[in-house]
């Protein structure tokens, strides 16, 4: 057995989904190589080489990955991969893009955001917005595979000793090309990886009042999240949203404010460890789920709570 | 310019769904179904490009049983030119669907698939891609805005980092995500009008494709649940249980 982990990267930085995604290879077993495709990615390779758990690191260095485009990476990807019994991608929305492509033109099923391992051919997802786990057995001689970074503990990014091995293959499938990106830039804890998520919903009323979270947020040096109906309205950008179709967090402490608590709002944080609620309505569903809950209006409530951290 | 729109049938996203008692699936008997919501703004995408002059005809499709037909008919009633049922009693999984709509695409010639980013019931998110992987064309997940120029489609994807633009080639596949447009309630006369529009039934084996499913269902079991908890009275008390009882902060 020999399970080959794609790199999630912006060139310059592994994002941490990765770590998870290794704990997920190691405990399928076999040797773990990673491979970092993109353009003068040097330094990703250097970080992955060092993951512990990692034996080998393959670096396809080339304009083709610069931008992580489905179409070149899955050609790479496809043919790296066929050498091996199991291809694991972090359910980013890089992973989530490619890895299907992938498992398509190896003619085999993608499993999609595992949350545990059973064994090398038997796996624990989510489905229907985490109201059901499913377990499913793969019959295909390769799994092509996303991770759920929830499900799996990050692995050590110091103590490996990896082998970097550069790749030539280039794969250039020119049906698409990247133009542009408007990527947000915050001083915050990235979200997925927080050990605090502070949430704001259409309780919040308005873009301006998110800023009522940013002393919250800055005493527990907290990321800012975002209910799917705060980011229609337009108060925040779309990277915060948290949910079945946004970002899935686990943080010790998930605090939830003037969000209702749908269930596709909890698909997204409901395997937090401690869950507040603020909600001015009693009746929401969201103190269904919450550790902790206080009723109460929320700009009363939330700067009174900057005041006491 | 001819658009596809792959159509799923779903639970209604307002249902929690339970699990079954003997841990075989969760329980659906008499449970509301509906057009899996990415689905139906994929199928909104496509008609107001029809309306906007950029398409010429939009096709709806879907993979399943029979009573698949009423969602085709929904998206029909949405704007849709006609469908085809490809119908099919065995559980498909993404691969076979993505073998499946390739084979109608090799017919159909459409220069723009869309589809939903992924359907509400297994979370997937794979048929598109995998589509187009066969296909051998250029892909566009999770899309909050598409335009098409010059016979290229440009599109902004919501990623995690923000917004990506990529441009595509045509014929491509587009995966739809929540915040590429709201769609329209169906009008009655619309509904009434729908009814009349052209649906083609075929079958997987006439078109050529074998359906094999690759994962098998070991079992499905309830989620974790998580502990009732306590409502406070004040900030100050749960500032004082959050440092003292969960110690989740400092104290
Ligand atoms: C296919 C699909 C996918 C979806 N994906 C997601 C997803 O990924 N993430 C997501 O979040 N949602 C998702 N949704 C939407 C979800 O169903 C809900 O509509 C959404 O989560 C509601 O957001 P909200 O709780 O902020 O708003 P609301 O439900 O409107 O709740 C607002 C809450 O704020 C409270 N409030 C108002 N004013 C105050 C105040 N002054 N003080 C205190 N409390 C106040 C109210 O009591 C209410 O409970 C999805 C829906 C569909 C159909």
């Amino acid at each position: 057995m020999s399970v080959l982990v794609i790199a999630d990267h912006d060139n310059s930085e592994l994002q941490s989904a990765t770590l998870n995604t290794v704990t997920a290879a190691t405990q399928i077993g076999g040797d773990v190589s990673v491979l970092v495709a993109g353009s003068d990615c040097g330094g990703v390779a250097e970080a992955a080489a060092k993951i512990d758990g990692v034996s080998k690191v393959l670096v396809a260095d080339n304009a083709a990955y610069a931008n992580q485009l489905a179409e070149n990476m899955a050609l790479l990807i496809a043919e790296v991969g066929k050498d091996y019994s199991h291809i694991l991608a972090a359910a980013t929305t890089n992973g989530k893009n490619y890895s299907p492509r992938v498992a398509a033109l190896l003619d085999v099923a993608q499993i999609s955001e595992i949350t545990g391992v059973v064994d090398a051919d038997t796996f624990v997802r989510p489905i229907y917005a985490g109201n059901a786990m499913a377990t499913v057995k793969s019959s295909d001689s390769i799994k092509v595979i996303t991770v759920r970074g929830t499900g799996f503990d990050a692995a050590a990014q110091e103590g490996g000793s990896a082998t970097v091995e550069s790749l030539d293959s280039v794969h250039d499938a020119g049906l698409s090309s990247f133009v542009g990106a408007e990527l947000v830039k915050s001083d915050r804890p990235e979200l997925t990886s927080a050990k605090v998520v502070v949430s704001g919903g259409r309780g919040m009323g308005s873009g301006d009042n998110f800023k009522l979270l940013d002393g919250i947020a800055d005493k527990l040096n907290a990321a800012i999240g975002a209910s799917r109906a705060a980011v229609d309205a337009g108060f925040v950008p779309n990277d915060m949203q948290v949910g079945q179709t946004g970002k899935i967090v686990a943080p010790d402490l998930y605090i939830a404010i003037g969000i209702s608590g749908a269930i596709q709002h909890l698909a997204g944080m409901k395997d937090s460890k401690v869950i507040v609620a603020i909600n001015k309505d009693e009746e929401a569903p969201i103190f269904q789920v919450a550790d902790y809950g206080l009723v109460a209006d929320l700009f009363e409530a939330v700067p009174e709570l900057d005041q006491a951290l | 310019m001819k658009v596809i729109v792959p159509v799923k049938r779903v639970v209604d996203a307002n249902v929690k769904v339970r699990v079954r008692p003997d841990n075989s699936g969760v329980d659906l008997n008499n449970v509301k179904m509906a057009i899996n919501p990415f689905c139906e703004i994929a199928v909104e995408e496509a008609v107001r490009l029809k309306e906007k002059g950029v398409a010429t005809e939009v096709v709806a499709v879907s993979v399943g049983a029979t009573n698949c037909q009423e969602q085709l008919r929904t998206a029909l009633a949405l704007g849709a030119d006609r469908a085809i049922l490809v119908e099919t009693d065995e559980a498909v999984q993404p691969l076979d669907i993505a073998k499946v709509l390739k084979a109608i695409q090799d017919k159909e010639q459409a220069d723009l698939v869309i589809f939903g980013k992924q359907s509400i019931d297994d979370d997937n998110g794979q048929t598109g891609q995998m589509f187009a992987a066969l296909a051998g064309i250029a892909q566009a997940t999770y899309a909050a805005e598409l335009t098409i120029s010059d016979g290229k489609a440009t599109v902004k994807r919501e990623i995690d980092g923000g917004i990506q633009t990529i441009e595509l080639n045509l014929p491509a596949a587009v995966t739809a995500d929540l915040r590429l447009n709201e769609p329209r309630y169906a009008s009655l006369p619309n509904i009434m009008k729908a009814k009349k529009k052209p649906m083609d039934k075929t079958s997987p084996a006439e078109l050529g494709v074998e359906i094999k499913p690759r994962l098998s269902l070991v079992k499905v079991e309830p989620p974790a649940e998580r502990q009732a908890g306590v409502i406070v009275d004040s900030v100050a008390e749960l500032v004082d249980k959050l440092k003292n009882e969960a110690k989740v902060i400092p104290s």
